[in-house]
């Protein structure tokens, strides 16, 4: 029970949006898919929900193949595309039931089954609302409740939270995590915090490739022999002097006396600098490890390709 | 396919566009069948419907392009289409299901004129003096009409984004198969052609129907053109996967 992608490529005219991936989403835990706009995460999502088909290469959703048998996976796959689409003439509940309908469900089950998504969804209070009534947050719930309605053991979901305000963004990722047990999930994002809140794994892919792929944790800990120290000194110094250090790889300056030195090394260098400030009669005023988010983790897997 | 019927009749009736459309389409017949004299069946003198089988083919053309334009295009412009394509359901589902729903709309249209053949029934002398044959199979030709154009403009609905290009386009395409051909059998030089243009044209079948016999070959005809403009539908709706 799981998203298997394997060398997927998917070729726009010349473009190619998707070259190759290859990676699995295995039940039960939520996978980030991370990548800068235009990766091509959607491109994968809407290969997944069989939207559109790849190039070549297979997705297999829960073993079955989405290419050649759409109408099984689609039955089991609860999507919210992104830009969440939605037909703003309808009530809140006439929507879902549209949706309930779509999947055969009926009568009795699907009343009681709406009604129930509605309280998970937090929609009560306008479910008698016209969709093109609601404010956005509201609309993602709807959005969210239309691709849980089905009870679908996968979960796809492209960018759930753009275009929501901070409270809103908590409340949903909250409403993911809780829908989450037993499940597949997917979510793409390009918002770092949202995969450290919600995901166990993460896939981050860059101008169509895979650049990484694996636990959150890992990823964090995966590169700290390459370690980042901040020294703020009273007065500049020439940035080249930093190079005597045998451990230090590079040094960039972005601010006035400020010096970000790339330390290559195990263990904590420190007390090593400071000495060496004092040799030269430097005034520190300021000196701290940075702490590696994956936000610069991100950055650098992703941005080689941009410039 | 009936989840997408239901939802698209419920929108169609919660919208102006199908009542409005279905008021036009009335007050036109009625006024030019009762009130204006060069066409009204009083000053004309005979117990026939002529005006109004004449006038509702071409009252469809106008109007059922209004209510089939956003089918698609909507669909499209907003990204529900992709809600859809995504849905375990097939293309056919969503293409019958969006054709029967107008269809359904057509024959809402054409139901309450059947008042006026009931009133041209009873004006008759003697009363009943009517060629109610003539009557039955101009209906089906109509209805087979309407859907024809429903067809059509589910396809012109289906090529575009873009609301009024649909409308534009399933207005030209309705107009050429309707009369167009039949104005261009009249092309000298085409004079050799002339015959299987008017066959092809909707008009020649129309006309044929209207003579009071249901004939399988025109019938199959209507259905054949809704079945070809369906297929284009479902070829287009298909082709991103090409």
């Amino acid at each position: 029970m799981s998203i298997e992608v394997s060398h997927l490529v998917k070729q726009y005219g010349k473009q190619q949006a998707v070259s190759d991936i290859s990676f699995i989403a295995p039940k039960g835990i939520i996978t980030g898919f991370l990548g800068p706009n235009g990766a091509g995460k959607s491109t994968t999502m809407k290969i997944a929900t069989g939207y559109i088909p790849p190039t070549s290469g297979t997705v297999f959703v829960n073993g079955t193949d989405v290419a050649q048998y759409p109408l099984e996976v689609k039955r089991q796959v609860g999507y919210l595309p992104e830009h969440n689409p939605l037909y703003v003439d309808m009530f809140v509940f006439e929507y879902l039931q549209f949706i309930g309908h779509l999947y055969q469900w009926k009568g009795e089950v699907l009343t009681k089954r709406i009604a129930e998504m509605i309280e998970v969804c937090g929609l009560t209070l306008e479910q008698n609302k016209k969709i093109g009534a609601l404010s956005k947050g509201y609309r993602q719930r709807v959005g969210l409740a239309q691709a849980l309605l089905p009870n679908p053991s996968v979960l796809i979901l492209d960018e759930p939270t753009t275009g929501l305000d901070p409270n809103q963004i908590v409340e949903i990722r909250q409403l993911i995590a809780s829908i989450a047990e037993n499940k597949t999930v997917i979510l793409s994002t390009h918002i770092m915090q949202e995969v450290q809140a919600l995901c166990q794994q993460v896939v981050i892919i860059n101008r169509g490739t895979i650049v990484a792929n694996d636990t959150v944790s890992a990823l964090k800990q995966g590169k700290l022999n390459n370690r980042i120290l901040r020294i703020q000194l009273v007065s500049e110094v020439s940035s080249d002097v930093w190079l005597q250090l045998p451990f230090v790889s590079q040094v960039q300056s972005f601010a006035f006396a400020v010096y970000e030195l790339t330390i290559q090394a195990d263990t904590d260098v420190r007390s090593e600098v400071f000495q060496f400030c004092a040799q030269h009669q430097w005034t520190i005023l300021e000196m701290k490890e940075e702490e590696r988010s994956l936000e610069t983790i991100f950055r650098e897997l992703t941005q080689q390709g941009i410039r | 396919m009936w989840a997408i019927f239901r939802k698209e009749t419920t929108t169609l009736l919660n919208s102006l566009v199908a009542y409005l459309a279905i008021i036009v389409f009335l007050t036109f017949i009625g006024v030019f069948l009762w009130v204006i004299p060069s066409t009204s069946i009083e000053s004309y003198g005979y117990a026939d419907l002529d005006t109004l089988f004449y006038l509702a083919p071409l009252a469809f053309m106008l109007l059922i392009p209004a209510i089939t334009m956003r089918l698609f295009a909507e669909e499209k412009k907003d990204g529900t289409i992709e809600l859809l394509l995504t849905k375990p359901i097939s293309d056919w589902d969503i293409i019958l299901g969006k054709f029967f729903a107008s269809g359904a709309i057509v024959v809402v249209a054409v139901i309450p004129t059947l008042i006026y053949y009931g009133s041209v029934y009873y004006l008759g002398k003697p009363v009943g003096n009517i060629d109610s044959a003539a009557v039955f199979s101009s209906y089906v030709g109509l209805l087979l009409m309407g859907l024809v154009f429903v067809s059509i403009g589910l396809f012109a609905s289906v090529m575009s984004l873009n609301q009024v290009v649909s409308f534009i386009l399933a207005l030209s395409i309705s107009y050429v198969w309707y009369k167009g051909l039949n104005d261009l059998s009249a092309v000298s030089s085409w004079t050799s052609q002339a015959f299987l243009l008017q066959y092809i044209s909707l008009d020649y079948h129309y006309i044929a129907l209207s003579k009071g016999v249901v004939d399988f070959r025109n019938v199959f005809y209507f259905l054949t053109v809704i079945g070809l403009m369906l297929g284009l539908t479902k070829l287009k709706l298909g082709s991103r996967h090409w």
